[in-house]
């Protein structure tokens, strides 16, 4: 875990209308780190999230993945809008894992990983399908190939959909929540297919109410309220000895 | 699960009755046979050069006259429904843009061919030589340039084709756009996180689970052009509804000659409701678990139950009927 960041945000600011959601983050993620984040809900977690593939557009300060900025480009001091298509390239580097899953349900498991790898990145279709099954097996289900999302429990749907965003071969993985939809005997599945990830090496950012995963598996912990870091560090020191009184609290609400 | 040894019998219950229900069905019964005879007969005694009514209508039936309106009809329903919905779905499309004058384009285009009514406007192309005598395209400021004469190139089935076809566009844009509407926006999401741009993620994923939505109104419209083309009439196109007009003027049987186009008109409308039970399971694929039983497969099921005693309690698999996940 060394060399440039990952991601870099500075004093990033968002808001919807008169709401500021994101009132000045600033954090960076190293390359082969995991970054668990954790918080009430209406901290801006997930939007924090979403900005990193710039599916939200933020309206102040500077976040950048891998020595990029996202969504703009730099010349002078002035910043010009990236077009469409390089924003589209960008997010294909990127791998997002969703609350609600979001399978394409008009297709089957195989159908969903190898959408992406064909359409966006123009890869041979045996060459896909062939890495499809692979990473289908990786998250144990070899045998769910030909299925349909309504077909599969919730906690198979959540690893397709990890299969789908591996597929592209991303350099960096965003979860959003990816257990909180699941009914409890089902996170467990998701969970090792997560640590298996880490273990190889992949650069996630977890938004995650899971505090024994981030404790186990995350490499920091980033306490967010109110659109602010309120607290980082190790996931030891912050779960047993957190500083600010507000990290107090809402760990005693959760544990 | 309880053992099948101590399990209860299977209740057989006697159903309650309902005399309510045999009275109004003697008494519906009846009305209509009454109505349908009064008619019937009043056909039968009406005689044309044919020979009485009912000999009429099936004399008439099969007329070569009669068949060739049916290909007219037929053709003009086709061209006039692809059209339709293949600019229907770019207008859908382009309304959704976020280009404010491609969207501003297909809001125009909508209220204007769906503001004026369609005989209005196959009139209009019928007509539009009285106006525009020659239609030519040319690049301006060279001497490239080609022209036709307008009768040449609309010709009367031409002016009916686009009147139809295009006030269809406008109406099959908005159930279009209703379908895409109706997609989830995670869908969308999912999708552009995987790095699809705005017409991919369009085209792969939105209409494909838009189609659900969109083509039961889609059957809804073709069966409705199949009788508003009726309308090419008055651009002078023989189809089904003139042709019996024609025979009707002809030889006074008139209501013989109604009898024959509204058979035609249900054979062929009965068939169309067929195919889009069957577009309707293709696309509702993924959506059910387990796909419905096409009529043929249930008809196929009863018999093999009548002739098979009911499975026994432990032979039923364990479906449960779980809720969508």
């Amino acid at each position: 875990m060394q060399g440039a960041p990952m991601v870099k945000a500075e004093g990033v600011h968002k808001n919807f209308g008169r709401l500021e959601v994101l009132r000045g983050i600033d954090l960076e993620v190293l390359p082969r780190e995991v970054m668990c984040m954790i918080g009430p809900s209406g901290s801006g977690k997930s939007t924090f999230l979403r900005c990193i593939n710039h599916l939200e557009k933020i309206d102040a300060g500077r976040l950048s993945v891998d020595g990029e900025l996202v969504g703009y480009r730099q010349q002078g001091d002035k910043l010009y809008e990236l077009h469409d298509a390089v924003v589209c390239r960008k997010r294909s580097e990127i791998g997002m894992v969703f609350q609600r899953f979001n399978l394409f349900p008009h297709m089957t498991a195989l159908e969903n990983v190898i959408e992406a790898p064909i359409r966006v990145k123009k890869e041979g279709r045996t060459v896909a399908i062939e890495r499809a099954r692979r990473l289908l097996e990786r998250v144990g289900l070899a045998e769910k190939v030909k299925a349909y999302p309504n077909q599969l429990s919730g906690g198979q749907q959540q690893r397709v959909a990890i299969a789908r965003a591996l597929a592209m071969q991303p350099k960096l993985m965003l979860f959003d929540e990816p257990t909180s939809a699941l009914d409890p005997e089902l996170v467990g599945d998701v969970l090792d297919v997560m640590r298996g990830l880490a273990e190889d090496g992949m650069t996630m950012v977890v938004v995650t109410h899971e505090m024994g995963f981030a404790r186990e598996v995350g490499d920091s912990l980033v306490f967010m309220d109110g659109g602010v870091v309120v607290e980082a560090g190790k996931p030891k020191e912050v779960l047993t000895k957190p500083q600010h009184e507000r990290t107090r609290t809402f760990l005693s609400s959760v544990l | 699960m309880a053992d099948a040894v101590t399990r209860p019998a299977t209740i057989k219950a006697i159903p309650v009755r309902h005399p309510g229900r045999w009275v109004a069905a003697v008494v519906v019964l009846a009305i209509a046979a009454s109505v349908l005879y009064t008619i019937a007969t009043a056909i039968q005694d009406n005689v044309t050069a044919a020979g009485p009514g009912w000999v009429t209508v099936r004399h008439y039936l099969f007329n070569r006259l009669i068949l060739q309106g049916i290909i007219v009809t037929l053709e003009l329903t086709v061209l006039a429904m692809v059209i339709g919905i293949i600019l229907g779905v770019i207008l859908a499309v382009m309304r959704l843009s976020p280009n404010p004058v491609v969207s501003s384009v297909s809001w125009l285009y909508v209220w204007f061919f769906r503001g004026t009514p369609v005989l209005v406007q196959i009139f209009f192309w019928f007509n539009l030589n009285l106006v525009l005598p020659h239609i030519g395209i040319g690049i301006p400021f060279t001497s490239i340039w080609w022209q036709v004469g307008t009768n040449t190139l609309i010709t009367p089935f031409m002016a009916a084709t686009l009147g139809l076809g295009l006030n269809e566009a406008a109406y099959m844009a908005e159930i279009v756009r209703a379908g895409m509407i109706s997609v989830e926006h995670g869908q969308t999401e999912a999708a552009q996180a995987l790095g699809m741009d705005r017409l991919l993620v369009m085209r792969r994923i939105v209409l494909p689970q838009a189609m659900r939505v969109i083509i039961p109104p889609t059957g809804n419209e073709t069966i409705s052009m199949l009788k508003t083309s009726s309308l090419a009439f008055a651009a002078s196109v023989t189809e089904l509804f003139t042709r019996q007009q024609q025979i009707a003027t002809a030889t006074y049987a008139v209501l013989e000659l109604l009898i024959v186009a509204s058979l035609w008109y249900l054979l062929m409308t009965s068939i169309l409701t067929v195919g889009q039970y069957y577009l309707e399971r293709y696309f509702g694929r993924g959506t059910q678990r387990g796909l419905p039983l096409t009529p043929f497969q249930r008809f196929r099921r009863i018999l093999v139950t009548f002739h098979a005693p009911p499975p026994s309690p432990t032979e039923v698999p364990l479906v449960l009927p779980s809720e969508h996940r």
